[in-house]
């Protein structure tokens, strides 16, 4: 009997043990005060992230995805909100054809994506610019931010527009002093969505940021073409970091957005 | 259970008819979708149409592309190489999958504690995993100096840059896609089933075998597809981690765009959508699976 439940959690722990090393031993190695890729190290030490700050050829990529990454979060998160508020009232056949298009980039693998958008954005010589970046990474990340904010969209309690209405509130303020502030959570975790994902973008990137607008993941993938020197390590921690506080962010802000939902809907009668 | 949700919609629908003397009102929804479906349709729907076309009008309205494909050898080779990555990643998320999607749901106190193993490394970027990989697996990387300690090996062996660290850092990367699905199907068993299929006399693995695995299948087959259909689109990590002549699908497009043959590589992009796209379709139909798409999708 005692067989039975430790075998199995075992086999759990080992399979996540597979999931989580890679990621501790990328960390672990950023430390690593070897001029070579070691591990374990032979010490410790913070000479790959003095690499990383000191250098131009990393920080200007870094500047670069953090621009495009803040312009994708303006224009998704303000686009993505719209047709989220509006999609929801469509009718059927047409919500069904723009959720559709809207979703499409969850789906349709990213290379063909990337050189799609590669082939006609370079006929408009936008190839190597930041705005061709914002301009593509902002279909990529759209998705996140219209489910998101359909999501808590469909968990508002329709009376509460609906007496917001009935007490003369005009359709305007309905939305900014009722709906709006109930969809908060839900369009703040699509922004957080949004910047991950252009931030993190690569397949699009390597198309299409040519020289001029070269981002981070960009950067990253060309310099492993010829080494693998622990700056990346250094690097691919500090991003792990970065995305894993943004996502816990998002994660933690839909949990509670779901209780305060639940809350709500339970203490109506 | 009295709470039936309505769409949002009928909150601005239904009230106040008296205030609205035209019906511009029902165009509002529209007007505010309009916007970014324009937007789609110019900086991305219409690039990847534009793009296609290139398979039936280069040089002129035709067929031809698709119908060399049968005799291309490359192309059979690479269709091939693709689909058995596929195949091997997605069962071995299945194999590796199941276990933790259990875990998750059966023990209360270690379910936030295994939810961010699961959910740390799916929140890191495909290229940062498959950097590590690269770290673990390389010459001198970890398994190796592992295998070598262990005296199971006498020189370090190949293991970076073959099928098989595409294989693994692909399944590590997609294992997340097969592990959520799966654990929403098992969460929403009755627990009462299971208690009443024991308290029968039924062992753990007859309870297993006959109560949990048949009503987690529709997350199980969810999982299936979504891991494999995301797994015929890779690029990077076979790209990164994999063998210099094990090209898969979509690095052969990239390929054939650097070499700027774009009626061969829109050709090629049309069978990856077309078989990603047939896949989905039928996911669709299964009973359940859309549902589970759409919660694991978030």
């Amino acid at each position: 009997m005692k067989l039975v439940h430790i075998l199995p959690a075992s086999v759990v722990g080992l399979i996540l043990f597979f999931l989580a090393f890679p990621i501790v031993v990328v960390a672990i190695v950023s430390f690593s005060s070897a001029t070579y890729l070691s591990f374990p190290p032979p010490a410790f030490g913070l000479r790959w992230y003095e690499a990383y700050f000191s250098n131009p050829d990393w920080l200007k990529p870094t500047w670069v995805s953090i621009w495009v990454a803040c312009a994708v979060v303006v224009l998704a998160t303000f686009l993505g909100t719209l047709a989220a508020l509006g999609i929801a009232r469509l009718p059927k056949g047409l919500r069904v054809v723009a959720a559709g298009l809207i979703l499409s980039p969850l789906i349709v693998p990213g290379i063909v994506v990337a050189i799609g958008i590669y082939y006609a954005y370079s006929r408009y010589g936008l190839v190597g610019t930041p705005i061709a970046m914002v301009l593509a990474h902002t279909c990529l990340a759209v998705p996140f931010v219209v489910t998101s904010v359909t999501a808590s969209l469909s968990g508002i309690d329709p009376r509460l527009e609906q007496a917001a209405l009935s007490l003369g509130a005009t359709p305007g303020a309905t939305f900014f002093q009722v709906t709006l502030p109930l969809i908060q959570p839900g369009v703040l975790v699509g922004a957080l969505f949004a910047f991950i994902t252009s931030f993190d973008e690569l397949i699009v990137a390597l198309f299409i940021s040519g020289t001029g607008a070269v981002t981070l993941p960009r950067r990253m993938w060309d310099d492993l073409r010829f080494q693998i020197d622990p700056t990346i390590a250094a690097v691919s921690t500090l991003t792990i970091v970065l995305t894993a506080a943004l996502m816990g962010a998002a994660h933690l802000l839909r949990k509670r957005a779901e209780q305060n939902r639940m809350a709500t809907s339970s203490a109506a009668p | 259970m009295s709470e039936v949700v309505q769409p949002a919609s009928l909150a601005l629908a239904v009230s106040r008819p008296k205030t609205v003397p035209f019906d511009w009102r029902r165009a509002v929804p529209l007007l505010l979708a309009a916007p970014l479906l324009i937007y789609m349709l110019v900086f991305y729907a219409l690039p990847v149409v534009a793009m296609l076309l290139r398979s039936v009008n280069d040089p002129t309205w035709t067929l031809s592309h698709y119908a060399t494909l049968f005799d291309d050898v490359v192309f059979q080779k690479t269709f091939w190489i693709t689909i058995n990555t596929s195949v091997t990643v997605t069962l071995g998320c299945l194999i590796l999958g199941y276990p933790v999607a259990m875990g998750l749901v059966r023990s209360r106190s270690m379910a936030p504690f295994i939810l961010v193993i699961i959910l740390l490394p799916f929140w890191t970027s495909v290229l940062v995993r498959s950097y590590a990989w690269m770290v673990l697996l390389g010459r001198h990387g970890l398994v190796n100096e592992a295998l070598l300690a262990l005296g199971m090996i006498e020189r370090p062996i190949r293991i970076l840059n073959t099928p098989l660290a595409t294989q693994i850092a692909m399944i590590h990367i997609l294992l997340p896609y097969m592990i959520l699905p799966i654990a929403n199907a098992l969460r929403q068993i009755d627990p009462s089933l299971i208690r009443a299929a024991s308290g029968l006399g039924a062992t753990p693995f007859m309870t297993f075998r006959q109560v949990i695995l048949p009503l987690s299948m529709s997350g199980v087959a969810a999982g299936t597809l979504l891991t494999f259909v995301l797994a015929l689109g890779f690029y990077i990590t076979p790209a990164m981690v994999g063998g210099p002549r094990d090209i898969t699908l979509s690095m052969l497009i990239a390929q054939q765009v650097d070499q700027l043959n774009w009626a061969y590589a829109a050709t090629l992009s049309a069978v990856l959508l077309a078989t990603a796209l047939a896949l989905l379709a039928v996911a669709r139909k299964l009973p359940g699976v859309g549902n589970a798409f759409k919660t694991s999708m978030r």
